[in-house]
Parts: C-alpha cells; structure tokens; sequence
C-alpha cells in the first residue's frame, strides 16, 4: 500500500493555522509566567503532525488552545479559515488519561459526542457501532471502561474522537498511558486505518514526548522547546509507512533529535540554561539524589566508561527521555555532567563522586548544592546569618511564587529539600515548616 | 436461592434479548407485587393527608395496635416526601451555587450555617405558617411537619452535592466541554453520575437524621396551638402522655421494623445499583449486595417495564436548553468588580436584617437574658464535649477491636449503621422512668440520652478505619514486637484518625441537636429538665416565646459553629495531612 508521506502542498488555506499564539499567567505587572511564546504553525490536508516536547514545555496547552477549551492571551486560532473562539466542532480530541465516563458503557461513551449534538438514538447507535467495529472494539459494547485493559479504554477514546467525524484528530500524548506492548499495537493499528484512508479525518496532530513515537507515526516532526514553549525547529520525516524502527536511516533521524532537544539554548548561562527561571527563581525538578548517583553510576561504569549516548543510554535503563532529561540536567545543573550534542558526559568531580564512600559523596553533593543551586546558596546564607539558624519555608516560597506558579514552588522548595538532606546542608522540620542548621542527632 | 442462581446461569442469552424475555418469572411476580403495593400505600397515604383538620378532633390518634402500621405508613410517606424535597432543593441550589460565583458567595456560608444550627427550633416558625396557608386541611399541619424533616435533611445534601460539582475531575470536564454538552446534558452525564455516591451517603445521613425530627415534628405544641398527626410521633407522644410502657415498646419496635423495611427496600438497592457511578478506573474487589437489586435485575418482565421509562430518559437528553451559543473561555479577572458590589449588597442585607434581630430581641429581652443563655450554652457544651470523650474511650477500643477481625466488623457494621440510623428519642421515656424510679439527678443522668443516637458514628467510623489499616503495617508492629501502649499510640490510633474524626464530628454535631429534646423529657405529669441550652430553647418553644427561641437557636449555632471552626477543623486538616494511609 501507498503511504501518504509528502503529499503534495495543498495550494487551499491550511487546514489548522495557528498565529503567533502567546499564553502568559498573571502574576502581578513584571512577573507574568509566560508558557506560550509567539507559537506559530500550520497543519495541511492528509498529513500526521507530532508537537515533540519534553513534559511541561506547554505543547499540551497548545493542544486545548487550538480545541478551543483555552484561550491564548494573544494571537489566534484558525480551523478551516474559521477564528476559534469556544470548543470547536471541526476537530476531536484523544486525551492521555482516556478521560471516558466510568458510569457509561463502550458504546454510551461512543455515542456522548453525538448525543450533545442532538442526534436520534437510533442513528447514534448506527454510527457508533461503526466507529467501533473500526476501531476493532466488537463485542465490549456494553462493557463498562473499569472493566477494561488501558489499550482498549484508548481505542473507545479513539471511537469517540472519530465518530463526531472530526476534519483534525487532535492526540494528546494517547499512548504514553499505556505499557509499551500495548502503545506499540495501537500505534501500528493506528496508522494501518491512515494509510488505507479509512478514518473520516483529513489529518492528524498529536503530542507527544517519545522522540520514537514521533519518527514512527508523523510526516512532519514540530519540535517544542520550553521555558517558554516555542517551536524550535520542525524536521520532515520522508520514511515510507510501515517504518522499521531499526532502519538505520530512522536511527539516525531519532539521533538528531535527541541531538536536537539536549542543545544548549542560545543567550542563556550555559548551564542553568535548560531549567525554566533563573538565579533563586529556578524552577527545579524533584529528582531525588539516589536516582543521580545511579545514573553517575551507570554512565561511569562499563561500556561507557564516562561518557554515553543518550539513546541506548535510555533504552538500556528502561526509560522514557522525559523521565531520563530531568536527571541529566540535574547532573549538570550540579556540574557532575555535561550534556552536549545528545551525549552525557561526566566531569571531574562526577568521576570522583562514584569513586568515594557515601560519607565523602554527601560532603561533595552539600558542597555543589550550595556552590552551584542559587535557591539552596540562598537559603543556607539566610540560616547562617540569622542567630537562631532557623528561617520559615514559608519566606522562601513566597519569594518563589513572586517568579512561578504556587505549584511550581512548592515542587520547586521540596527538590531543595530533598537534596538539602542527602548532602545534610541544612535541616527541614516537616511539622513546623521551619529550615535550621541543626541536623537531627 | 439456589434455584434463582441456577435459573440464572442456564439463561445464557446475551443482554437478555432472548425470546423468552417476555415470559414472566417467579421474580417478576416478586417485583410486580412489591411495585403493586408501593403505589397502593402511598395512594392511601396520600389520600388521608388531604383530609380536613378537624377529622383529627372526630378521630384522634389513639394507642390501638391495629392503627400502628397505618401509623408507620404516614410516617414513612412524611419521611419520603421531605427527602424528595431535599433532592430537588440539593439539584436547584447546589447547581446554583457551583456555576454562579454570586449565588456561591451567599449560599454556601448560609449552608455552612445550616447545618449546623439546631433545626428544631426552626419548628415554631414554620407551623403557624403552613397551617395559614391550608386553613382547616390536615395539609397544612403535614407541611409543616415535612418542612420541618426537610430542614433536617437539606443541607448536608446540597453541601455534598456543590462539593462533588466543584470536584469534577478536569479530564472529564473538559471532555463534555470539547464535545459541547449542553448544561442540561452534562448534568445529567457528568455532574449528577459523578456525584451520586457522596449524595447517596449523604441522603442516607439525611435520612437517619429525619427520623429524629420525624417524632418531634409530628406531635406540634407551639404556644396554644397543638396538632397531633396520625404518626409514629403522636403515638409516641400519647405512649407517654398516658404513661404507657407497653405501647412505647410497640413504638420502639414498629420503628425499628419500619427502618429496616427501607433499607432493605430502597437504599441497598440503591446502593448496589449506584456502584457504578463510583470514580474509579479499576474494579473493585467487593461490590455492594442487594438481594432487592438482585432480584430486579434477574425479573425479565420487570425489565420491559423499564423499557419505555429508559426511553423518555434517552429523549430527555434529547432536549437542548437554549444556552448561550458560543461560551467564551472565561479570562479570570473579568467580573471581579460586579463581585466586589454583590458582595457589598449582601452584607448590607445581612447587616440590615441583623439590625432588625436584635431591635426585635431588644424589645422584651435584656442582657441577663443574653448572659443566661451563654452561660446554658457552656453547660451544654460541656455536655457535649464529656460525653463525646465518654463514648470515644468506649467505642475506639471496641471499633478496632471489630474492625482489625473481618468476621465481626462484617456482622457489626451493619447493625451500627442501623443504630446510627434509629432515632434515639423513641428511648428516652424509658430512660426518663428510670431516673424517676432511681431518684437520680436530671442534670446528669439525662445528658447521656444526647449521644444516644450519635455514638454509633464513631463506632462505626472506627470499624471501618480499622478494616482498612494495612496488613503490612500491622505485619510489621508485631513482628517488631510493639508493646500494647506502643502500639496504640505509634500505629492504630493514627491509623484510625482521620476515620475517628468524621466520626466525632458527625456525632458531636448531632449531640448538639439532640440536646433540643434530651434535655427536656417528661413521663406523663412528670417533667425532668436538665439545665442548659437545649432545656431552654425547647421551654421557649413551649410558651410559644419567639424572642427567646431566636436567642437561644442564635446562641447554639454560634457555639456549633465556633466549636467546629475550632476543633474540627483543625482536626480534620491534621488528619488530611499527616494521618493519610495513601
């Protein structure tokens, strides 16, 4: 069978057009937290479009602008040439928690969208049992969502999406919910229904954070890059459907990528680059110390002797690059790493942290933490100069939340925390709320 | 059973869309006959409640057995109608209140309020109004006595059911948004199937707290007007009038029966029923049983029946309110102007009727009164407050003895529930012949019949709490060898916590309202009064005192509210946050 790969240029208006979206929170007149920055992109007839982005970089917001269930602070939305203004009827949605009614069964789910449009039940019933023959869900009709497995509860989200007879599917990251055998099934039934033109649907956006998942399934790869989310380069993927993931010319393509998404950000300090905020302002990751030491550990031991590739490097520990970066960029935020070009290597002091006793690891972490995290200098210098070497964490987090949303502090605080008591640089009381010198003895 | 079971495995027909399906069987003669005399009894009922005032005076209630069950139906019609009140009062202003920010800002601390003040002292005011308005219909005086059920019930529904709708799980809110649901759809879709279990749980609460009122209301003495109306309640009232031990029994035990008939009829099913609205994405491992439930669902007529009702459901959906076409995705700062001048109007409003109170209050009252009732209040409270250390030394140890064995917290669960629900004031003429014949004081020994009724909330909060502490953490106490005082004080009682406090919170807000009635009692001429707020609002309802029934209910809701703003609360916060098992 023909792929639809590199349709020609359709000389109409793009199918979806999005112009120059911006979305920033309020938070008093200088520090509005912007998450959208200037996003524009076009979505053409006949083609799968992957927003590729690590998580929280705001492709999922962009997704729910363009479905019209938020609005951009600026900038605009175009279906069809039509401005969108409230949840738009020219597209459906896939969500990645499934989001199905659990008191409704298979085909009630099926049927909500065209149940809302008034339909009678009678041709409802028609179309939903369609949709669900399509999508190979014969049979668990009246089946209720708790009773089943998270591939098929996909496929009747899927059901629901198509049966409106949407012009755009809009995916919101459909199988990252789901165990890799079963991502890997819906993916590929997915994409055999495209290729042979049998879903009612002129074309595709989904979102996702698997570098491999974007390669497989999409003509067009939009990389989003974050703090704030902007699109950072778009990459055309000309392979023929059905893609072999061990094609070296795939391989290579996933290469660039991870290439790509690990470059340093042009204009910022070097290495607190890739954390949103800067200074005390920093928005950081809660990635505990153990799972830093295991990575060190990993990168420093055999075959890669300090120095590995990002992709196998995943592959090998079994993890997904969203849960893979945020370590990473730990370790270089603490100067026990570099990342560059898609490779992690460790420096001088990451070489000699795997190499001492856990003793000397908590005095070298304590020393970088204070050394090289602004927020965590900051607050042992409040504990050193107060004369009680006690301060509320309460003082802290309103700094933060001056710079970042409420939660963002509060995760932001609690990874300080955490790293502040591996290296034991100061103490936190869970039940007062209060940083002191004074480790518990 | 056996057979049903069987019968039910050898139809194998999917959905049941087999031919055979319009043949009746032995269940649908059970059903048809319940449904039969459902519509009989409330045909009857219903009847007599229309009937004129003064038929009363030609036929009074009166303590003949065979006037019981009739009785019980009145009683039982009352209890229905004043909860499908409350249901469409939680549907109109729950709704209201969670999609307009102006309606929230009165309703919700008007709620708040509500369910804690004392809602039988509201009884004065309703009936010399219902009787107005149905002049010389027994209606009237029915009204009255299901208004006052009602204001028993509402609130704890609407609060539960506002609290489900500001809860809707976003992934699900924005779906009905995404497929543009209209308001009327997503109601009926989303937001009522969401809320279910908690205004299930709810009602059920409701329900037991009617009970209480149902006996008070029933019995109407306000000032020089007095009504008794065929009921449970006037039986009882008579029972002790006439000093009639036996017929008290006969009470006890109609009620008791009465109580265990809805349950079984109408709630367990319900709740069975009901399981799949529970938010949840795995099955669980033990689904509610209703043998009630069962049984519908295995009747193959029955299921015709529903046929057409499911019909106009599905075309109910149908209808599409004229909503505002294109809702505009809501920008957070728009309207917070109109905001800030509707919260202006309200507190003038609600300074302006607090204005009229007191000059109300002012022109018969002094200070001494005011002082009188605060210093009752603190007797009162100190009731409450021992009593509720009284029944949790004696219930915690109990619970989780219970809760930690399956076996038993399986027979007892039930059974608390069923006591929880069983109005306590049917009781108290028994425990008034007691003091009497004991010579004990009143102001002591009357206070115990507050946490009659209530103590079985921390029974069985606790019951529960304990079934469900971790094997594990129980696994590893005693394999670390925990001493018992250790092991008390480390590992169950945290466990149980955040159980307990639900628990001593519902109770200790019931003991409040109990104490309207616990602490009056009387036994034919005698009357026993134990000092405190209760004694003197419910002597001022006798003596038809409006001005000092407003005291004294505005006095107790300031001490419910204080007491929970600075106890529970509290309590509940600490529980949420440390005492957490998941």
């Amino acid at each position: 069978m023909d792929a639809p790969v590199a349709a020609p240029v359709s000389v109409n208006a793009p199918l979806v057009e999005v112009d120059e979206v911006r979305l920033a929170y309020n938070r008093g007149a200088a520090n509005d937290l912007l998450v959208l920055d200037d996003v524009s992109l076009a979505l053409r007839d006949n083609e799968i479009a992957a927003l590729l982005g690590r998580s929280g970089c705001g492709k999922s917001t962009l997704l729910r602008i363009i479905a019209g269930l938020m609005a951009p602070s600026s900038g605009a939305v175009r279906i069809g040439g039509e401005p969108v203004t409230g949840p738009a009827g020219q597209v459906a949605m896939v969500f990645q928690s499934f989001a199905l009614f659990p008191w409704l069964t298979v085909l009630e789910n099926v049927e909500i969208g065209l149940e809302a449009k008034g339909i009678a039940p009678e041709e409802r019933k028609k179309r939903a049992l369609g949709a669900i023959d399509l999508i190979g869900l014969d049979g668990y009709e009246s089946a209720y969502p708790k009773e089943l497995s998270g591939g098929m509860r996909q496929r009747v989200g899927l059901a629901r999406a198509l049966v409106v007879h949407p012009k755009v599917l809009l995916m919101d990251e459909p199988f990252s919910a789901l165990d890799v055998l079963t991502a890997e099934t819906l993916r590929t039934d997915l994409i055999d229904l495209w290729c042979e033109g049998r879903m009612p649907i002129a074309s595709i956006l989904m979102v996702t954070h698997n570098i491999e998942e974007a390669v497989l399934m999409s003509d067009r790869i939009l990389l989003f890059s974050s703090n704030p989310g902007r699109i950072s380069g778009e990459i055309r993927v000309d392979l023929r459907q059905p893609r072999n993931r061990l094609d070296p010319l795939f391989r290579q393509l996933v290469d660039d990528i991870y290439a790509r998404m690990t470059a340093k950000p042009v204009g910022k300090p070097a290495r607190e680059g890739l954390f949103p905020g800067s200074g005390i302002a920093m928005l950081l990751p809660r990635v505990s110390p153990n799972l830093q030491s295991g990575l060190m550990e990993a990168v420093a031991d055999a075959p890669y002797n300090g120095r590995a590739d990002l992709p196998p490097l995943a592959a090998s520990l079994q993890m997904e690059v969203d849960e893979l970066f945020p370590i990473a960029e730990t370790l270089q935020l603490l100067r026990f790493a570099e990342i560059e070009e898609g490779d992690i290597r460790l420096t001088e002091a990451g070489k000699r942290f795997v190499q001492v006793d856990l003793d000397e690891r908590k005095r070298m972490f304590s020393q970088h933490l204070v050394t090289y995290v602004p927020l965590a200098g900051h607050i042992k210098r409040v504990l050193d100069e107060r004369p009680t070497h006690q301060a509320p964490a309460r003082r802290f987090l309103d700094e933060l939340e001056d710079h970042m949303s409420d939660a963002a502090a509060e995760q932001t605080l609690r990874a300080i925390i955490s790293w502040a008591r591996y290296g034991e640089t100061f103490a936190y009381d869970e039940d007062s709320g209060v940083f002191s010198l004074e480790n518990p003895a | 059973m056996n057979i049903l079971a069987v019968a039910d495995a050898v139809r194998t027909w999917p959905l049941a869309l087999g031919r055979r399906g319009f043949f009746p069987n032995l269940n649908d003669i059970i059903v048809f006959v319940l449904i039969v005399g459902a519509f009989v009894a409330i045909a009857h009922g219903a009847r007599e409640m229309k009937a004129p005032l003064t038929s009363l005076d030609v036929a009074p209630v009166v303590l003949d057995p065979l006037n019981l069950p009739d009785y019980a139906l009145r009683t039982t019609l009352r209890m229905f109608a004043a909860i499908l009140a409350s249901l469409v009062f939680t549907f109109l202003v729950a709704t209201l209140a969670a999609k307009s920010r102006k309606a929230e800002l009165v309703i919700i601390p008007a709620l708040d309020i509500l369910q804690s003040v004392p809602v039988l002292g509201f009884l004065t005011f309703t009936v010399a109004f219902f009787l107005r308005l149905f002049p010389g219909s027994q209606l009237g005086a029915e009204c009255a006595a299901i208004f006052a059920i009602f204001t028993a019930q509402a609130w704890n529904m609407t609060f539960s059911f506002y609290q489900s709708l500001r809860t809707v799980p976003s992934d699900l809110d924005e779906v009905s948004r995404h497929f543009r649901l209209s308001a009327w759809l997503r109601f009926w879709r989303l937001e009522v199937p969401f809320a279910a279990p908690g205004l299930i749980w709810n009602t059920m609460m409701s329900m037991s707290g009617g009970w209480f009122f149902v006996v008070a209301s029933e019995a109407i003495a306000v000032g020089d007007t007095t009504v008794k109306l065929p009921g449970i309640g006037s039986w009882l009232a008579l029972a002790i009038e006439q000093k009639n031990l036996g017929a008290v029994a006969l009470a006890v035990a109609t009620m008791a029966a009465v109580i265990l008939c809805y349950d079984q009829l109408v709630f367990r099913p319900i709740i069975a029923w009901a399981d799949k609205f529970r938010f949840e994405q795995t099955a669980a491992q033990q689904r509610p049983q209703s043998w009630v439930y069962d049984l519908v669902r295995r009747a193959r007529l029955a299921r015709r029946l529903f046929v057409p009702l499911k019909w106009t459901v599905s075309r109910l959906s149908l209808i599409r309110l004229p909503s505002r076409p294109q809702v505009p995705i809501a920008r957070p700062d728009q309207g917070r102007i109109g905001d800030l001048l509707w919260l202006a109007v309200v507190l003038a409003a609600t300074a302006a009727a607090l204005w009229l109170t007191i000059r109300y209050l002012t022109a018969t009252l002094a200070v001494s009164d005011v002082e009188r009732a605060i210093g009752l209040g603190f007797l009162t409270l100190a009731r409450v407050i021992v009593l509720i250390a009284a029944a949790s030394l004696i219930w915690v140890p109990i619970g989780v003895w219970i809760g930690l064995r399956p076996w038993a917290a399986e027979r007892v669960q039930p059974i608390a529930q069923f006591l929880a629900a069983f109005p306590a004031n049917v009781l108290f003429p028994i425990a008034v012949v007691a003091i009497v014949s004991l010579r004990l004081d009143p102001d002591i020994w009357l206070s115990p019949l507050m946490v009659l009724g209530t103590q079985w909330y921390i029974l069985f909060n606790v019951v529960a709490g304990a079934s469900a502490f971790p094997t594990d953490l129980r696994e590893a106490s005693t394999l670390y060898r925990l001493r018992s005082w250790q092991w008390w004080r480390d590992v169950i009682l945290p466990g149980i916590f955040p159980y307990y406090v639900t628990g001593a919170l519902t109770a200790s807000g019931g003991s409040w309202n109990a104490s309207i009635v616990a602490e009056v009692a009387s036994w034919g001429n005698i009357k026993l009064t134990a000092a405190g707020l209760g004694a003197f609002i419910a002597q001022a309802t006798d003596a038809g005192d409006y001005p000092r029934v407003i005291l004294g209910i505005g006095v107790m809701s300031v001490f419910v509210i204080a007491f929970n703003r600075l106890v529970w609360r509290p309590l509940y916060r600490l529980a949420e946050r440390r005492f957490r098992l998941d």
